[in-house]
């Protein structure tokens, strides 16, 4: 079934997006390795999410193929589509949360689907997973629409990883978000990936995020991949997306966080004012 | 089955021996994950349920281990870490996590036994709640309206115009085709009992009063009601959930004078016209049916009509349309602006819209008979 090497978890061929005549992605090509957390960045309109889309077989390429697991999303076999569609989890950037079901049943939903679980252990696995994503029991019980949009994001997550998927999508992560969560939710990314495994790719403008989590960052513009690598080796690439992304004011604070970890997100000892 | 996982993967599996003490000794073998459990969870609980209380567990030969595997390990201890225990140190961070998660309970809400004078108290309380607002936008509306009457150029006129082409030209074909039906179903069934008696000269009476007057109107707006109404309603709410309304009023747009006065208007001057077209057609319909079943030529028909059915009526029944497009209007904007963000109110709130337009065109068109009983009858 898999013509792919075994290394990547998701692998794109040759892949060509044209809306019309406007031509989004030109002869694309990218592999992501298993265990990874993969950042994609680029400007607005690059096609990040019409990237990402197309890895979760939301929307088709005009031309060329995408892998996830060895499995073509164009042209595999029905039945183990089905099932691939188990071991991936996604985060949608506005939640999107189903609103008739209160946050319990959002996060269980993945899980009664599966129709072989009992009722008690699907209770405890969502408790669990709205545990770890910091959300009370006390809120369980509520309707998306009653959540502020930070809560809604992070019971998202748990809805995302309740199925334990392999591979999590994640489309801004930390929009949204106070500076304290999204500490807390790289370190929960980071913990997952640790314990579980978790292949994760995510499409983020977040700085802060890509340097305190990210293996490998993609680099997207002029309709491809330009730059893929650490953040480090990224950053050196002379591009004048990558120069003004890294090299400006909000890059430069996030970088030298890379270069002494542990101070710059440290509220105890921040890092010393930059002298120029 | 397992054809994408891992060559070395192993079936979740329990092997049960003895230890150097005479103990019994668990091994838990293989991949503990969901997917690998999911087709035998129910024979795993029940091996793990048969396990002595103090048995040596040992985890090192688990291959992949995440939190329903835990889980289930964590259950079958009796929610407690198991007093003997092996395992690799990768996997304590999993159980470190569901030890430390604090209670595990979904508050249960309470289910109210509602006696059913409570719940009677309950929808009049609501049906008031509605008739109030009602109330209030309409009376909200109406002085939207005549400030812009004051200063015309503040009129959403385009909004008005368009939201006639919508109401009024697209409900063209449907009116059409409900109304000539109707039209010739009446002057068939009819004709079989005029003809009994040698009064077929009567159908042009009949059907002029019966469509004129009544049918005409109450069809066209019941046709309404369910397509403009409801889309109207939707609209409505849907900018509701996504905030477009809060936006504008932010900004200082009346949402009155923008979103539900053009609608009410334009549904004032379209219905009419619908009613008019519905009459036409229906008329026309009941004309051929009359043709071949009672030998009625067309042009007698026509040339009939009016001393048959007083011009009053053709009045009474275009003034039925504009108030009845006022109201389909006017419940539809205030369901629509009543919806909560959440697709189930969504739902609740268009249909109540559609059922609550229809009921009030009936009512209303029962009040309009009795009022106007005297008027138009020969």
């Amino acid at each position: 079934m898999a013509a792919t090497t075994t290394d990547c978890i998701i692998e794109i061929c040759d892949l060509w997006t044209q809306f019309g005549e406007q031509v989004v992605h030109r002869d694309l090509n990218l592999c992501v390795h298993r265990g990874e957390v993969l950042s994609l960045v680029g400007g607005s309109g690059s096609g990040k999410s019409t990237l990402m889309r197309e890895m979760l077989g939301l929307e088709h390429p005009t031309r060329g193929e995408v892998f996830v697991f060895g499995i073509s999303l164009a042209n595999g076999d029905p039945v183990e589509l089905r099932r691939l569609r188990n071991r991936w989890g996604m985060l949608f950037q506005e939640g999107a949360m189903f609103s008739a079901l209160t946050v319990f049943e959002n996060v269980a939903l993945p899980l009664r689907e599966l129709n072989t679980l009992d009722d008690e252990l699907i209770h405890d696995l969502v408790m669990l997973k709205l545990e770890m994503v910091g959300i009370e029991a006390r809120h369980a019980s509520k309707m998306p629409s009653s959540l502020s949009g930070g809560m809604v994001k992070r019971v998202a997550l748990a809805r995302a990883l309740s199925l334990e998927p392999e591979l999590l999508f994640l489309d801004e992560p930390t929009a949204g978000l106070d500076p304290d969560r999204s500490e807390s939710f790289c370190t929960l990314i980071a913990t997952l990936k640790r314990e579980l495994g978790l292949t994760v790719v995510m499409v983020t403008h977040d700085l802060d995020t890509i340097v305190s989590i990210s293996d490998r960052v993609a680099v997207l513009a002029d309709q491809k991949i330009v730059a893929l690598g650490s953040v480090a080796q990224v950053a050196a690439v002379p591009h004048p997306f990558i120069a003004n992304f890294f090299q400006g004011e909000r890059g430069k604070r996030a970088m030298e966080g890379l270069k002494s970890p542990g101070k710059a997100f440290s509220i105890v000892n921040p890092p010393a004012p930059q002298e120029n | 089955m397992q054809t994408s996982e891992a060559p070395n993967w192993v079936p979740p599996t329990l092997s049960v021996g003895r230890t150097a003490e005479g103990r019994s000794l668990v091994n838990v073998i293989g991949a503990w994950n969901l997917r690998s459990m999911e087709s035998v969870v129910h024979a795993l609980r029940q091996q793990l349920a048969d396990q002595a209380q103090d048995a040596q567990w040992d985890l090192s030969a688990i291959t992949r281990l995440d939190h329903a595997g835990a889980m289930m390990l964590w259950r079958a201890w009796g929610k407690r870490r198991a007093q003997h225990l092996v395992m690799r140190p990768e996997h304590e961070g999993l159980f470190a996590h569901i030890q430390a998660g604090p209670e595990l309970a979904v508050p249960v809400k309470q289910i109210e036994r509602r006696r059913r004078l409570w719940a009677a108290g309950r929808a009049v309380v609501t049906l008031g709640e509605h008739i109030i607002q009602v109330v209030f936008l309409l009376g909200r509306v109406s002085l939207a309206f005549l400030e812009a009457v004051r200063h015309p150029a503040t009129l959403p006129w385009r909004e008005i115009s368009a939201n006639v082409y919508r109401t009024g030209a697209q409900a063209l074909g449907i009116t059409a085709l409900v109304g000539f039906l109707i039209g010739v179903v009446l002057s068939y069934l009819s004709a079989q009992q005029l003809k009994a008696y040698g009064a077929g000269i009567f159908i042009i009476n009949l059907l002029g009063i019966a469509v004129v007057r009544e049918l005409g109107p109450v069809l066209a707006a019941i046709l309404v009601a369910g397509r403009s109404g409801s889309a109207m309603t939707a609209q409505l709410g849907v900018m509701r959930v996504t905030e477009e309304i809060d936006a504008m009023s932010v900004m200082g747009i009346p949402y009155t004078l923008r979103l539900v006065l053009p609608r009410i208007v334009a549904l004032a001057i379209s219905l009419p016209l619908i009613v008019l077209w519905t009459n036409a057609i229906a008329l026309i319909g009941g004309m051929v049916s009359a043709r071949y079943e009672l030998d009625i030529s067309v042009s007698y028909f026509i040339s009939e009509l009016p001393n048959a059915v007083p011009v009053a009526n053709l009045w009474l029944g275009l003034g039925k349309g504009m108030v009845f497009g006022i109201l389909i209007a006017l419940l539809a904007c205030h369901f629509g602006l009543r919806i909560q963000p959440n697709t189930e109110s969504l739902g609740v709130g268009t249909t109540n819209s559609v059922v609550a337009a229809i009921t009030i065109v009936i009512v209303v068109d029962a009040i309009f008979a009795v009022l106007f009983s005297g008027i138009g009858v020969a």
